[in-house]
């Protein structure tokens, strides 16, 4: 589910790039062909319209797969305040090593919550771009189209800080990377090890 | 619930140990190295996916398949918000495939409206006979493709009663425009017989100026801007998919929001 969302992500924000282009919202802002996945706003918009079904259904899975397994409850939480600081302090040290990749640290923690409630939002604000007549009620909620359209913006932002931070500290810590291709750390039961 | 990927029994902590040598070896060439991959993968994107054929006929495909979702969406009962007469933006937004300068103004005096397809009385129309349909006026939000809007208030007589005083066929698939500046556009009968649909002849309560379709045009409270075609000259209804000028470039027909 992963690896299914990261390409969906970097299909949405490319093409996102694209479309976003034609009417900027930070003047100035732009984004180089480069960057766009989409030769003009058509292409982009298909990429767009096509990666929201690959995002969504995607998303649905791994929440309410991490939902009903307890999962994401076991893995996200509780965050400690105490925890939050001593990992701040120790990153900053550059002590970022894991005793173990099947726990995470507070700041992982805080960090992939964040990103889900940022992923989820979204997937509510782009339907609202999408269907703004629709559902004027929300989008009236929401403060007006202009201001989804830039709470969108902000999503992305978010989703973006967050990937320069992962991306950069999975090469760090490489081993994860092969964790997750190769299915985890194996970890023989305790009959096996007497 | 436990998850069916986890362990029967918790792993012995100690075994971890065997890994922490690894772990630990934090390097700021493994960071240039894996940074450099990654980047050559990136290079990789530089081949532009989406221009490749099949590429773009699956996307298209999808395209297709969103418009049956947006079909399915479009309450056709719901109402678009409107306005008070006083937030109205004079005068309206041009936008077009051409430049404002390239506009070419259509004569009233010898405009007519063609009628074709699924209408039984296709006799043309002049501009004073749909002066006679019962005007409405709607102070909505234009919303365009690219992302910007505007408040804009229109009166004409409603698509629905224009339909229906010809005699159209109210359960074909779609109703098809032809226009003065060569943009062929079609929309659904759903929508096309929404409330907030009109055929329209003025703009702020004055007769459209020629930039912005005079004598005639379609205004929509329930599509995106470029799904409006201006200076008609031609209704169809039909049961046969016409496409669309942008349509055919690549943009979505249903085009709802």
């Amino acid at each position: 589910m992963h690896w299914t969302n990261a390409i969906a992500m970097i299909i949405m924000i490319l093409s996102g790039w694209g479309i976003y282009d034609d009417y900027v919202i930070i003047p100035g802002l732009h984004f180089g062909d480069a960057l766009r996945l989409g030769t003009w706003a058509a292409p982009s918009l298909l990429w767009h319209f096509a990666g929201m079904w690959l995002l969504a259904a995607n998303g649905l899975c791994y929440v309410s797969y991490g939902l009903i397994t307890g999962r994401l409850r076991e893995r996200m939480l509780p965050i400690r305040f105490a925890e939050l600081v001593q990992t701040v302090r120790d990153t900053l040290k550059f002590k970022i090593e894991h005793d173990d990749l099947t726990v995470y640290n507070a700041v992982q923690k805080l960090l992939y919550i964040v990103v889900i409630l940022a992923g989820i939002a979204q997937v509510v604000t782009g339907l609202l771009i999408w269907k703004p007549i629709q559902f004027s009620g929300a989008v009236a909620l929401l403060g007006g189209f202009q201001a989804v359209r830039l709470e969108h913006f902000l999503g992305m932002s978010v989703i973006v800080g967050f990937l320069l931070v992962h991306v950069a500290l999975s090469l760090l810590v490489p081993q994860t990377l092969w964790a997750m291709l190769s299915g985890g750390p194996r970890l023989p039961r305790k009959e096996e090890l007497s | 619930m436990k998850s069916p990927f986890r362990p029967a029994k918790p792993p012995d902590p100690a075994l971890l140990d065997n890994h922490r040598g690894l772990l630990l070896r934090l390097e700021r060439r493994g960071f240039i190295r894996g940074g450099l991959s990654l980047g050559a993968l990136a290079m990789l994107t530089g081949c532009d996916v989406s221009s490749e054929p099949s590429v773009d006929k699956a996307l298209r495909l999808v395209s297709s398949w969103n418009d049956r979702v947006q079909a399915a969406l479009f309450d056709p009962t719901h109402l678009a918000p409107t306005y008070p007469r006083s937030m109205i933006l004079k005068p309206p937004k041009f936008n077009a495939y051409y430049d404002i300068t390239e506009v070419k103004p259509v004569n009233a005096q010898d405009w007519k409206l063609e009628l074709a397809g699924l209408i039984a009385d296709k006799r043309p129309w002049t501009a004073e006979r749909l002066a006679t349909l019962p005007e409405t006026e709607m102070v909505i939000r234009h919303i365009c493709v690219e992302g910007w809007d505007y408040i804009g208030g229109w009166s004409g007589p409603t698509l629905r009663s224009f339909l229906e005083a010809v005699g159209a066929d109210l359960h074909a698939k779609y109703v098809a425009f032809k226009t003065a500046d060569d943009y062929p556009s079609s929309i659904d009968m759903a929508t096309a017989l929404h409330p907030q649909t009109l055929l329209a002849t003025k703009y702020a309560g004055a007769p459209l100026a020629d930039p912005f379709g005079f004598p005639l045009r379609l205004r929509m409270a329930t599509k995106l801007g470029y799904k409006n075609p201006k200076w008609i000259t031609a209704i169809e209804v039909t049961n046969q998919y016409p496409g669309g000028y942008w349509e055919s470039l690549g943009f979505n027909w249903f085009a709802g929001i």
